[in-house]
């Protein structure tokens, strides 16, 4: 009983961070209809500005105060929504209205960039980042197995939690989600009601990439150890979230990275840690051959 | 205050719309009637550059908007009421009236919604509503609601009568009526219920094969031989 209970901890606090991701896939998708499949990477690369901005810190002699995780929050988040933007423009705008084979393969393309580019500029060994802060909180003792929840992962809870809920305002209650919903539904009637459809869908990757470097941040936390490749299995299985969830479905990509953690998590322990991975792939086969739509997707009936 | 001088436009290689000269005035109502597929419902779009005119000009108010792109055109104080209604399905009628507000920036949204709802008092009613689960009649209102919390100066309505049980017809081209006369709204109005329009019109232009065949008053188009023939007896 404890052990399960730890297990459901340590995969809450792992889906916290597939479903960050997941839900760039799952807002790219809605907008344009296209799986971005560069937002791996972008997670990626978020993850190594949050450890550029900690090196620089330490070497300004700064601690690991709460005010330098904060600082590479904040880097972090500014420059990969810079790098999100920078795919649209590169790879997806040019292409609009051409078949969708032509940016599907220009967005592997710049994946693969992105990674030779990080492997170039930072090295292809893995960085690592000491434990900011250790020490775990205990919860209770069940069956003689004292529950834990580790500081690092009551942070990455609690950021992922306060994320999600003003990302949750802002799509359901501002202007701009509204306008970014109406681009959704359909784009040419938004246009027709002035909005700019181009911008939002600029902001659309822009805000994606901004949650995936709230995550790649959060993964740094957590493992303390990253490198160029991380971004093609975290994004492979945010992926899957997005797709379990229902592609297109915020709330769906939420939750499909909370059931995808918790997947791991029980996995890891119960069954074979190798195999994890294995245990999402076959997630992604299954969704995808009985239930494309997903858990909270509808088939495409209201759409024109 | 819209003037279309020779506008072409086209679909790839076909040409939808042929050198078509067309005026509104200040204060009017015009329709444009036509058959099936005769470019009427190009020839609204193309006024917000979808399709963009292949040459020819677009005047609004006085100034060329031929090259804006829509976005832009839609804050020039037209707005459309496009042919299907359009409306945001999952979203709230409210949400899709707030959508409607985009070009002035959300300001005077209090008073355009409580004109829009004296206007269409269902509309209140059902402000929680998904839009796609309205009758197509509520969502025709909701459509034309959502046009004019722009405050537009000219509205652009693609048949708004389609589909639609003659009852709610009636109210529609009530509505009409009233934006132009007590409103002062400046209206073209797109019809294959082309009798009713051009009982309510002051001129109107008739478009085959996207040219412009014939112009005229209401009247004399209600009269006329070829058009009787041709829109009138057939559909009534
Ligand atoms: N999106 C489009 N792509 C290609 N051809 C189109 C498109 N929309 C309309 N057309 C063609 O342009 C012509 C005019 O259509 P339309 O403007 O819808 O006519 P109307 O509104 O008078 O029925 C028709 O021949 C139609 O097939
Ligand atoms: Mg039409």
């Amino acid at each position: 009983m404890g052990y399960a209970l730890q297990q459901l901890i340590n995969g809450l606090t792992l889906g916290a961070t597939y479903g960050l991701i997941a839900i760039g896939y799952t807002m790219v998708y809605g907008i344009i209809g296209m799986i971005n499949f560069a937002h791996g990477e972008i997670y990626m690369i978020g993850a190594f500005l949050s450890v550029l901005t900690y090196v620089l810190c330490t070497a300004l002699g700064l601690g690991p105060t709460p005010l330098v995780l904060l600082a590479m929050l904040f880097v972090s988040i500014a420059f990969t929504a810079l790098y999100g933007w920078a795919v649209e423009r590169i790879a997806y705008r040019p292409l609009r209205g051409a078949p969708r084979l032509a940016p599907l393969i220009s967005a592997i393309g710049m994946s693969i960039f992105l990674q030779n580019y990080v492997q170039l500029t930072q090295g292809a060994r893995i960085k690592s980042v000491p434990p900011l802060w250790q020490g775990s909180l205990s919860l209770w003792s069940a069956d003689d197995f004292p529950v834990t929840i580790g500081w690092t992962q009551l942070t990455v809870v609690v950021v992922t939690l306060i994320v999600m809920t003003g990302f949750a305002w802002m799509i359901t209650r501002t202007a701009f989600g509204r306008q970014q919903r109406a681009c959704e539904q359909d784009p040419k009637m938004a246009a027709l009601l002035g909005i700019d459809v181009d911008r939002t869908i600029s902001l659309t990757f822009i805000i994606g990439a901004a949650l995936a470097a709230v995550a790649g941040m959060m993964a740094v936390l957590q493992y303390g150890v990253i490198d160029f490749t991380i971004g093609f299995i975290a994004g492979i299985k945010a992926f899957t979230a997005a797709v379990l969830g229902g592609i297109g479905s915020i709330p769906g990509a939420m939750l499909g990275g909370l059931l995808i953690g918790l997947v791991e998590a029980f996995w890891s322990a119960y069954l074979s840690p190798e195999y994890k991975d294995v245990a999402t792939f076959s997630i992604l086969v299954l969704v995808l051959l009985f239930r494309p739509t997903g858990l909270l997707g509808k088939p495409d009936v209201e759409k024109v | 205050m819209l003037e279309l001088q020779h506008v072409s436009a086209h679909y790839g290689p076909i040409q939808a719309l042929a050198e078509v000269d067309l005026v509104v005035r200040a204060g009017e109502i015009v329709t444009l009637i036509g058959a099936n597929g005769a470019g009427k419902s190009t020839l609204m779009t193309t006024l917000f550059g979808t399709p963009r005119a292949s040459s020819g000009r677009i005047l609004l108010e006085g100034e060329d908007i031929t090259a804006l792109p829509p976005h832009r055109i839609a804050r020039r104080g037209m707005a459309l009421v496009p042919e299907g209604r359009r409306v945001f399905a999952k979203m709230s009628v409210y949400e899709n009236l707030l959508l409607g507000a985009t070009p002035l920036d959300g300001a005077h949204v209090e008073e355009n919604l409580r004109r829009v709802f004296s206007l269409f008092p269902v509309l209140e009613t059902r402000r929680a509503q998904r839009a796609g689960t309205l009758s197509g009649g509520e969502q025709q209102m909701l459509a034309i609601g959502r046009a004019l919390m722009s405050e537009p100066r000219l509205l652009l309505l693609d048949e708004p009568s389609l589909g639609l049980a003659p009852l709610v017809i009636r109210t529609i081209f009530r509505t009409i009526v009233a934006l132009n006369r007590e409103h002062g709204l400046t209206i073209l109005l797109v019809e294959q219920n082309a009798r009713q329009a051009l009982k309510i019109a002051h001129r109107g232009y008739v478009l085959q094969n996207g040219r412009i065949v014939l112009e005229g008053s209401g009247a004399a188009l209600l009269a006329d031989p070829q058009v009787r023939a041709a829109y009138l007896d057939a559909a009534s």
